[in-house]
């Protein structure tokens, strides 16, 4: 193999490249894209022409103009909490070595996959008059909202920022005590610029769910507050204001493209600032303790809201006991057919998800995963990363609604499709499982492709022996968390029909819009079994150590 | 080619994903049939399967969303409607749906004139099938405990006894919400709902994003977490915490509706506007309003039957109750004026 043909990419290569960007696009155009500017569309242009001083009048509402500053003021404030209460919990989990590590790494992503409607309830259990943190008065205050966006999303940079953190030489740190630094001053001048880029990247888009999020804010807010994602729900769903709604879709995404490309830029930083390679963690220390003591709060934190709803669960009319479970078996008037039904309904839609998610992802990643010589090449794959992340931060509701519209007719007739629920799924996997296999492909040392060829494997060998070889277990335990994701998601798909059943989560919606006795109770047991086993996935999961998983 | 395998693999999946498209909806001899509903529709166990084996028609059902979602999406997709009949379009949402020429002419003969839409606003295309009364619900053992009496009508809600005891559900997230906006326009006219939720907000009542949220967070009932004892909920609400022991010792509900608060919801059934099977259609609206779906929506949907024919299970004989004369508002006023009544609602009761 002479230097000269090494420099050139085989035609035949660059077909196989455009190939592999253009299945995750067309997907990301026909599923997103066209959904979404089919509702704008019908928002934008009343009767076919572009009304602009109607869209400019909506825009200028007070209201509207208020709910921008509560959605940026509120994620901005979400992101800073969770950033600073996830560093101690990183350092913890990720460089120190100590028994139970692993499940601890495995429990932090649990509230991520959560269902949003259960932890809103629990929060507002926790937190109403007379309820056990009533005293707080946070109540449908912003503060409730902060703690539950905090909730939510504090694995995104426990275990992004871990990562990086176990990635980093702890010499130079060292070098700097043995230097008359304080620890305090090692950790600022020394440790903290080394893991900014992990932190950035983990706060752009923690603060991008922050922004968008929906159902939490509508449950605990109280009607008072909103974000601009709620409103464009109660325009589209109440009002069938399209026009507001559009405007306001508009306004969302351009927040969320700019949280993308802050995003991107920090890991772009990342990547050239250090290779990951893990460094040996070392056994706690006393002086650890104020970390650890952190890390522990924390962790009591997240687990409070979990542990009410588990002894809600066993609570019944008359004391405490299973009835709430065993009255999920089946047979009675709520529930005629056993929760496992909607249990596997559920699994068969996350597998379906994953399915279609994953191999999307893959060739996406595959793509990605190449450093093409020219700025202009370099600028193409910025941009394909940046449209394949759109799902996590466009209108779920605009979504939901435009999926109504756009796919009815040949050849993207879903409407009525048992597809369509996965489809949607698969839009939010489809980033989760690109962020976690992109690190692991970035990471193959060029030399070992290159050794493949030059002992004579053709390309797809090389492909097949060397890049999928490696990026299989990344991608697996990607599925899981997508599964995961899919299996708690209440989002988009609360407009679309499903013509299998119901699955867990419209179980207990259901069993929540009904008054008396004993549903309260079998919906937060549903609630529980469905975070049962999501933990179980992740926990399965974990066990294959990937380290890039949930991490951004 | 480097990619090509998986270039190819997610390439068939997504022709895959293409060809799974769903048919039509006449399969060679057999009528099929979609029903577009809302997501609490239950007729009850092989309701839907005694309509198919008596006329042979099968029915899908197509449900997603709550009643609001229903009918906006029945207008969004006018031009290639989900289906062929709609059941849940509800009396606060009729008119947005008649006016947009979503339904097709057809009334189910006899249907009970009490709960027809008026004429020319629905009353040729929506067939009533349930109705469920919106009523402020106390919890009788907390008032007892305290001495106090029941309030039993709008005005004690604003009265200073009553402080800080109330909790219902918004008007904008929530559907019982609008019905309760609904009641009090009613109550107090065009120019006095204002003062009257100036004075209940005044008065220290709570208000919460949904109905779950108020009856199981706030409200001091049996089943309920919260301390509140006055809830917005339904006529229906009651008779479910009604336990075993207290219908054997013949004992009284432990919470009650205030029946003269209240704003009737009735929900519709139609036929869409494009259906091709325009007669199957009918025959399955007019099964909805017969007694043996009748009889069925109590116990499956907590809500009542509007024929008048049907019977009502024995536990609702005994428990349930009927608001006399409940509050109304013309669906064709409605129409016109509850995006206002939201905002200037809004303005009110959520600071």
């Amino acid at each position: 193999m002479t230097p000269l043909r090494s420099r050139r990419t085989a035609p035949g290569a660059i077909l196989a490249i455009a190939l592999g960007a253009a299945v995750p696009v067309a997907f990301i155009a026909a599923f997103l894209g066209w959904p979404v500017l089919r509702m704008l569309g019908l928002g934008l242009l009343p009767e076919g022409r572009l009304d602009l001083a109607g869209a400019l009048d909506a825009l200028l509402r007070e209201r509207t103009l208020r709910l921008i500053g509560l959605t940026l003021g509120q994620a901005a404030a979400a992101t800073a909490i969770t950033a600073v209460l996830a560093l101690p919990a990183a350092f913890v989990l990720y460089r120190l070595r100590f028994r139970g590590r692993g499940v601890l790494r495995a429990l932090v992503i649990v509230p991520f996959v959560l269902p949003t409607v259960v932890v809103g309830i629990a929060f507002r259990i926790l937190f109403r008059d007379g309820g056990p943190l009533g005293a707080l008065g946070w109540d449908g205050s912003v503060a409730a909202i902060l703690c539950a966006l905090v909730f939510f999303n504090i694995a995104v940079v426990v275990r992004t920022v871990g990562g990086a953190w176990e990635g980093l030489d702890p010499r130079a740190e060292e070098a700097a005590r043995a230097l008359g630094a304080s620890r305090a001053r090692a950790f600022l001048d020394v440790t903290l610029p080394r893991l900014a880029p992990s932190l950035v990247s983990a706060a752009a888009v923690v603060f991008l769910f922050c922004a968008t999020a929906f159902g939490v804010v509508l449950v605990l807010g109280g009607p008072g507050t909103g974000t601009i994602e709620t409103e464009i729900y109660v325009l589209t769903t109440q009002f069938l204001d399209l026009q507001g709604a559009a405007v306001l879709s508009i306004l969302q995404l351009l927040v969320v493209v700019l949280a993308l490309s802050v995003a991107a830029r920090a890991r772009a930083a990342g990547d050239t600032a250090q290779r990951r390679v893990a460094h040996a963690a070392r056994a706690p220390r006393r002086r650890d303790a104020p970390v650890i003591l952190a890390t522990v709060v924390v962790a009591a934190l997240l687990l409070l809201p979990i542990v009410t709803l588990v002894a809600r669960s066993l609570r019944t009319l008359d004391g405490w006991g299973v009835d709430n479970y065993l009255a999920l078996g089946g047979g009675n008037d709520v529930m005629p057919a056993p929760v496992w039904q909607a249990v596997l309904t559920s699994l068969t839609t996350a597998g379906q998800a994953v399915l279609i998610a994953v191999p999307l992802a893959l060739c996406a990643a595959l793509v990605l995963s190449r450093r093409p010589r020219s700025a202009a090449g370099r600028r193409l794959l910025a941009v394909l990363d940046g449209a394949l992340m759109l799902p996590l931060g466009v209108s779920a509701v605009t979504v939901g609604f435009g999926f109504l519209i756009a796919l009815d007719r040949p050849p993207l007739d879903l409407r009525d499709s048992p597809l369509l629920i996965p489809i949607a799924h698969a839009l939010v996997a489809l980033p989760l499982v690109l962020r976690t296999v992109l690190p692991v492909l970035r990471g193959i040392d060029p030399r070992l492709r290159e050794a493949a060829a030059a002992l004579g494997a053709p390309p797809w060998r090389v492909l097949l022996g060397i890049d999928l070889a490696i990026a299989a277990r990344p991608a697996l335990a990607a599925a899981g968390l997508a599964g995961a994701v899919s299996l708690g998601e209440f989002g988009a798909t609360t407009f679309l029909a499903r013509p299998d059943g119901p699955t867990l989560p419209v179980v207990i919606v259901r069993l929540l819009a009904r008054p008396g006795g004993e549903h309260l109770g079998m919906a937060i047991a549903a609630s529980v079994v469905l975070a049962a086993i999501t933990v179980l996935v992740m926990a399965l999961v974990e066990r294959l150590r990937v380290d890039s998983l949930g991490a951004f | 080619m480097r990619r090509t395998t998986a270039a190819i693999s997610a390439a068939s999946a997504l022709l895959l994903l293409t060809g799974c498209a769903s048919g039509g909806t006449t399969d060679d001899g057999t009528v099929q049939l979609t029903l577009v509903t809302h997501d609490s529709t239950d007729f009850g166990e092989g309701t839907l399967e005694r309509f198919t084996e008596e006329t042979g028609i099968e029915v899908t059902l197509h449900s997603a969303g709550d009643a609001g979602q229903l009918v906006n999406q029945l207008v969004l997709t006018k031009e290639n409607p989900l289906g062929d009949v709609v059941f849940g379009i509800d009396n606060t949402f009729a008119s947005r749906a008649v006016n947009a020429g979503v339904l097709a002419d057809h009334v189910t003969d006899g249907a009970a004139p009490e709960y027809l839409l008026p004429a020319g606003a629905g009353g040729e295309q929506l067939t009533p099938i349930t109705s469920g009364d919106v009523c402020v619900n106390v919890d009788r053992e907390w008032f007892a405990e305290a001495g106090l009496a029941e309030p039993t009508t709008l005005d004690d809600l604003i009265d200073p006894a009553y402080a800080d005891l109330f909790v219902t559900s918004a008007a904008n997230t929530s559907s019982p919400g609008l019905a309760f906006l609904l009641a009090t326009i009613a109550a107090k006219g065009e120019d006095g709902w204002q003062d009257y939720w100036s004075a209940l907000i005044a008065n220290g009542a709570k208000v919460v994003a949904g109905w779950s949220d108020a009856y199981y967070v706030d409200f001091s009932g049996p089943s309920s977490e919260g301390d509140r004892p006055i809830v917005l909920s339904y006529a229906s609400s009651p008779p479910f915490e009604v336990t075993e022991e207290i219908s054997e010792a013949g004992g009284e509900a432990p919470t009650g509706a205030l029946l003269d608060t209240c704003f009737r919801q009735t929900e519709f059934a139609g036929v869409l506007a494009g259906t091709e099977q325009e007669e199957a259609a009918q025959q399955l609206v007019d099964f909805l309003y017969s007694v043996e779906v009748q009889e069925q929506v109590a116990p499956a949907m907590y809500v009542f039957p509007v024929n008048p024919e049907a019977e009502l299970p024995a536990e609702w004989a005994a428990y349930a109750e009927v608001a006399t004369d409940p509050f109304t508002v013309d669906p064709a006023e409605i129409d016109a004026n509850r995006e206002r009544w939201i905002e200037e609602w809004a303005a009110i009761a959520l600071p």
